[in-house]
């Protein structure tokens, strides 16, 4: 058994690589549904396994560097291939492996109804994810941590299009691959020009650069803004962000691992992966910041309306990407990376919970739950557990690296983007224990008065049914309950994961696994600050929608015109919309007229000339032999006489 | 040497075209398989060629000649560097998944499959020809039949005539198969017109001696002169190769012919195009390709974007695919026209990923065709579940033309724009990487109207087959090979690296 | 009497056999224009050679009294066929070359 890290986190890599080419090969094992998804079980299991080996196995300060080469070209070699171990990447892969591992085992139960062609497809498209995501942390270069940040991208789409005869899935899968890839633009001009400013894709020779001051910063800004802008398409900044919350048509499950925990995390990996770069470019990081804390603003008040229990919690992860762009842009990356890390914990938690209430009500709308926590307790109880990390109170695992990026923000005199995250971890308590209350406690029969008094559903609700949807065959006939073993063994163990972290780091005051994720600068009235108005957000939601003592009609008219908007999405979606379907559409259209009508027409009118001179001149020829003699006779004179004139 | 390997490739297809033509008169299956047997010979040969070709000595290799008109100095001369054997190995891929793909041509097969395969010995002879005058004559042999596969196999489309030049098409009876034949025949002849030119001006500069690649490349070419021959070869080649606004014979031309043939047309006569350029142009001419590289490249610009966003106002399935070999076209010019080793590299990695992909296309219109009756992308949908099979080869087929990573176009791209923004004109890499975008815009665009969302009411779509037999085998060699060069990179790179570090030691870069 | 009074009448008869060429419907009567323009030829050949007091004009005379014989009948023959197919042996009929 090796102890080397980088070979255990080149197996945890390789595994469900493995696993990928076995289903996507073997077509009958693939339609064979079940044994399939145990095949796939199996090998992040083992993955899991090797990450945190190889986790553990990392000596402090080591990094562990395992590459083949790759790309040729010019003689040399342009790229390599391998894994790059040290802290960060050997703590992220395993919370990848991790929450891979623990997503697809819950799959199993939560898509038990699927036809086993699908359900082994579902599988093939996992394996492939947690490989690609995988291959990004460990990615020892920009090139392979690009490829692999497409995979991922490609298997978001195809997991979002999962269902993809339910028109809206189609829609938000492409919706979510054009968003990213505007991004992605952006992080590719990044790298070329990183490249030929540097000379080398690869992380360690470039911070080597940076460490001797020989990486030119003259245009480093440009360089480094344009991959923020990869990691703002995937990490879902404003104005990027409108993706992620249409990506919950894809299988909950899905949710939970891609667009919470992992892949929409990658542009914060990203940027800490790369915080020596950024460092060289304090004004980019401002706008990091800047941008973080207004998304994280935005997307909480966005959560605040709405009525569909996974849009809130979408919404929830694009505001909790914001925190921790805010504490990188801060300048403390591992403030970000840190809650990163317990936001992964906690964020899965919560949607597998969802999951499992969507699993049991049959419906994602929150007005049609209530209740639940004497039906579900088991359910209710862990959900219960990730709201409270994710408020950051303390004992739980979201309070201290809450507090990281909070005193990041106010250490590096950000007052501004440190306003805007206090009043979101205000919000953030109160729209999430707004779903609690709702969910679990109110009861269901007074809840269409408040929703038609207060917030109302939006109007995109998606009509539930179909064939495959899992929500189809349950309804409200059946009395809820809690879901089965391989459902609620993933709940647990994250929600008891949830708990050690916060408990441990509570008491000690920091997370061992990052280094430098500390608040050690921040004055003494964080910490009660932080609490007081996560409290304050939880009593607010309290009051609300338990006791009832605030009407939701009034708070809502209150804020009546915030409310108008944030249900519109402040119109930035419909603003995309604008510009791609209408104009971009328009313009190709344009194009594709002028292509047709004017550049071939050109062509057409050149070649019917020719056409129409030639059947114009053919009419000389009448076809009778004495018109040609004459003709012969009238050129030999013509000719004769030329002779005479020209040759006399 | 024992096996002359490049004959036997190049001329495999000829002998098979032969006892096709006067052996196979009423038996259609022993046509294929005829046919299936000259392309599995020159298969074969290429792959041997490839995979024994030395990668550590550059130049050419597998050298044959003889004399042909020694007193012209005209002799057959056979010979492959990286580039050509890849090339080589694309056309050999190519054809053999067409014989595949075109199984179920009913019309006429024999001669279908005759013509198609003596066109498939002119684009190998292209390839491989340092003779250029030998070269010429396979030019024509590669052109020619392609007037009579589209203009008898083909299929007409509709196009309204309107616009100001509305009268224009009526009159020249625009969408019909004779249009397309004719247009892409006249235009491609133009070019080889001035192909033609450029050539024999090279040879009486030289003395009029030799008409070999070897003895031009050894010969110090007059500045000026180089400058009128590198247009020639640029507009000349140019035109085969897409080049903005010489395009439009190609869209056209593609939708209308049958599924091999538009395989094999954009797939690899595109590319000759474009290798003539780099080959002849690039490689004899190196004063003048320094001083054109801002044309080239900025038309190879415009074509990318103009391409993209002609494919994005397309309905037609096949008038998509065309307009994005355009836009791809337009990545192989841009590569070419960098002049630095990784972006040349690009460009000739892009000319094999995008003959791979474009031919993978081509099959799976052909066969959504040959099932639904249509190519109206708009009347199409769900078919995703019907044929699960073409809908996965179509979505690998897009993600390649879309940059994907993991496929033989990601890569392609990259080494493009990264020799875009190493050359002297460096905002050359914008547009490149905007066509990308575009890219994955009407690509997604088309595969979720088609293949996903829910299923068409028209009672003509229900009830889909997927792929079959030896459409899967079409479609199977495709996808393998796409994929297979995406993750492995090196199969390629270490070729072509062979030939076009030399072809630009040349410019003196 | 000079060369130049047999050149007229020669350019005379061949200007009659032209016009007769050119203007008759009947093909038999191009035939005879033909005939004429060919005589004309002769009589130049002949003027010439009696001037230049050589005989090879008289040679070549000899030779296109030949052909005119030849030549008048296979094109009588051709006229017969043309009769025979298209029941006409008017000239401005004859149009299946037309373009």
């Amino acid at each position: 058994m090796t102890t080397d890290p980088g070979t255990l986190a080149l197996i945890s890599l390789l595994l469900p690589a493995a696993a990928f080419l076995m289903l996507a090969i073997v077509a009958p094992l693939r339609r064979a549904g079940r044994p399939a998804a145990y095949l796939s079980v199996l090998f992040a299991a083992g993955s899991l396994a090797s990450a945190v080996l190889a986790w553990r196995a990392h000596a402090e300060g080591v990094v562990t560097r395992l590459v083949w080469d790759w790309l040729p070209s010019n003689g040399t070699t342009l790229a390599h291939v391998g894994v790059l171990a040290d802290a960060d990447s050997t703590v992220m892969l395993t919370l990848v492996a991790l929450v891979a591992c623990l997503v697809q085992l819950y799959s199993l139960g939560y898509l038990h109804d699927e036809p086993p062609a699908a359900l082994g497809r579902y599988y093939t498209y996992q394996s492939l994810f947690a490989f690609s995501m995988m291959g990004l942390v460990l990615a020892p270069n920009f090139l392979q941590l690009f490829i692999c940040w497409e995979l991922v991208g490609l298997c978001s789409y195809l997991l979002i299009g999962f269902w993809y005869q339910k028109p809206e899935a189609a829609r938000a899968a492409v919706k979510a691959f054009w968003t990213t890839k505007a991004g992605d633009v952006g992080l590719l001009i990044g790298i070329v020009l990183l490249w030929r400013l540097s000379g080398t894709f690869d992380f360690m020779a470039m911070r080597a650069m940076v460490a001797s001051g020989t990486l030119p910063v003259a245009g480093l800004s440009i360089i480094t803004f344009c991959i923020y802008l990869g990691a703002m398409g995937k990490s879902a900044q404003f104005p990027l962000h409108v993706w992620l919350p249409d990506a919950m048509e894809g299988p909950t499950p899905v949710s939970a691992l891609i667009h919470a925990a992992t892949m929409v995390t990658a542009g914060v990996y990203l940027l800490h992966r790369t915080s020596w770069l950024f460092a060289l470019t304090p004004d980019v990081l401002l706008i990091v910041a800047w941008i973080g804390a207004f998304t994280a603003l935005l997307a909480a008040v966005l959560a605040c309306v709405q009525d569909d229990i996974k849009r809130v919690l979408a919404y929830s992860t694009v505001s909790q990407l914001g925190y921790m762009m805010a504490a990188i842009g801060a300048g403390i990356s591992a403030a970000g990376f840190l809650h990163l890390l317990t936001h992964g914990l906690f964020k899965a938690l919560l949607f597998l919970g969802a999951g499992a209430v969507i699993h049991a009500v049959g419906s994602n709308d929150l007005p049609r739950m209530g209740g639940l926590a004497k039906s579900m307790p088991q359910t209710a109880a862990v959900f219960i557990i990730g709201t409270l990390s994710l408020a950051g109170i303390p004992f739980f695992a979201g309070f201290v690296s809450k507090e990281g990026v909070l005193g990041a923000s106010l250490g590096a005199h950000q007052t501004g983007p440190f306003v805007l995250l206090m009043i979101v971890a205000f919000l953030t308590a109160f729209y999430m224990f707004r779903v609690v209350f709702l969910a679990f406690f109110a009861t269901p029969a007074a809840q269409p008065s408040l929703v038609g008094a207060g917030f109302s559903r939006p109007e995109h609700a998606p009509p539930k049914g179909g064939p495959h949807d899992p929500r189809g065959p349950h309804d409200r006939h059946h009395e809820p309950h809690d879901p089965p073993m391989t459902m609620l063994l993933p709940l647990w163990i994250l929600a008891a994961l949830a708990l050690v972290v916060g408990v441990y780091s509570t008491i000690a005051g920091h997370v061992p696994i990052v280094a430098g994720a500390g608040h050690e600068t921040a004055p003494g009235w964080l910490t009660p600050a932080a609490i007081g108005v996560a409290i304050a957000g939880i009593a607010l939601a309290w009051l609300t929608y338990q006791r009832r003592t605030i009407d939701a009609a009034s708070l809502a008219a209150m804020f009546a015109p915030i409310r108008r908007a944030a249900i519109a999405k402040f119109w930035i979606d419909d603003l995309f919309e604008g510009v791609l379907g209408f104009a971009l559409f328009a313009f190709s259209t344009f194009v594709g007229w002028v292509d047709r009508y004017l550049v071939d027409g050109v062509l057409n009118v050149v070649s019917a000339w020719t056409v129409s001179a030639g059947d114009d001149i053919r009419t000389i020829q009448t076809g009778r032999a004495q018109d040609y003699v004459y003709g012969v006779a009238v050129g030999l004179l013509l000719l004769m006489l030329w002779m005479r004139w020209a040759l006399a | 040497m024992g096996i002359p390997v490049l004959s036997v490739m190049t001329w495999s297809p000829f002998v098979a075209a032969l006892i096709v033509m006067f052996l196979a008169r009423r038996s259609p299956l022993l046509v294929r398989w005829v046919s299936l047997v000259g392309a599995l010979v020159s298969l074969m040969a290429s792959v041997w060629a490839y995979g024994s070709y030395d990668r550590t000595a550059a130049g050419f290799q597998f050298q044959e000649r003889f004399a042909l008109v020694p007193s012209l100095g005209i002799s057959y001369q056979l010979a492959i560097d990286g580039m050509s054997a890849l090339m080589c190995l694309l056309t050999s891929i190519i054809i053999f998944a067409g014989v595949f793909a075109s199984w179920t041509v009913k019309e006429r097969s024999q001669e279908f499959y005759a013509l198609l395969l003596i066109l498939v010995t002119g684009v190998y002879g292209v390839f491989v020809s340092l003779d250029l005058f030998v070269f010429f004559l396979f030019y024509e042999i590669a052109v020619l039949p392609m007037y009579l596969l589209i203009g008898i196999w083909g299929s007409s489309g509709h196009v309204r005539p309107q616009g100001i030049f509305g009268w224009a098409m009526g009159r020249t009876g625009v969408g019909t198969k004779e249009y397309a034949a004719m247009k892409l025949t006249l235009y491609l002849l133009l070019g080889s017109a001035f192909i033609l030119v450029g050539i024999l001006a090279l040879y009486v500069a030289g003395g009029s001696r030799s008409f070999s690649f070897l003895d031009f490349a050894a010969m110090r070419i007059d500045p000026t002169l180089q400058s009128w021959v590198f247009l020639a070869f640029y507009l000349g080649f140019g035109v085969l190769a897409g080049i903005w606004p010489l395009h439009t014979w190609s869209p056209d031309g593609h939708a209308s012919a049958p599924t091999a043939v538009s395989m094999l047309h954009a797939g690899v006569l595109m590319k000759l195009g474009a290798y003539g350029v780099v080959r002849l142009g690039i490689g004899l001419l190196p004063e003048a390709a320094v001083q054109w590289a801002w044309l080239v490249g900025l038309i190879a610009c415009i074509n990318i974007v103009y391409g993209a966003l002609s494919a994005m106002a397309q309905t037609d399935l096949k008038y998509v695919i065309a307009y994005s070999s355009v836009s791809h076209m337009g990545v192989v010019m841009l590569g070419a026209a960098t002049l630095t080793v990784v972006g040349l590299n690009g460009s000739v990695f892009q000319m094999f990923a995008h003959g791979i992909m474009t031919g993978l296309f081509f099959a799976l219109v052909g066969l959504v065709y040959e099932k639904a009756h249509s190519r109206e992308i708009f009347k199409m949908g769900g078919f995703g579940s019907m044929m699960p099979g073409i809908a996965t080869a179509f979505t690998i087929g897009g993600l390649s033309s879309l940059g994907l990573p993991a496929t033989a176009g990601f890569l392609a791209e990259l080494l493009t724009f990264l020799g875009a923004w190493s050359s002297a004109h460096r905002w050359w890499l914008f547009p490149g990487v905007l066509g990308a975008f575009l890219t994955s815009v009407y690509v997604l665009r088309v595969a979720k109207q088609i293949f996903w969302g829910k299923k068409s009411d028209d009672p003509h779509f229900q009830h889909l087959p997927d792929a079959q037999g030896t459409e899967w085998a079409a479609l199977g060699i495709l996808v393998v090979t796409l994929v297979l060069f995406g993750v492995v990179p090196g199969l390629a790179m270490h070729p072509i690296d062979t030939s076009t570090i030399p072809l630009l030691a040349r410019l003196g870069r | 009497m000079g060369l130049q009074a047999y050149l007229i009448l020669s350019a005379v008869v061949f200007c009659i056999g032209l016009f007769g060429v050119v203007t008759r419907r009947n093909t038999v009567g191009i035939l005879l224009g033909i005939e004429l323009m060919l005589n004309a030829v002769n009589i130049n050949l002949i003027a010439f050679s009696r001037f230049a007091g050589s005989t090879i004009g008289m040679v070549f005379t000899v030779f296109t009294i030949c052909i005119t014989v030849s030549e008048a009948a296979i094109g009588l023959a051709i006229v017969i066929l043309l009769f025979r197919v298209r029941k006409t042996v008017m000239a401005d009929h004859l149009d299946l070359l037309k373009g």
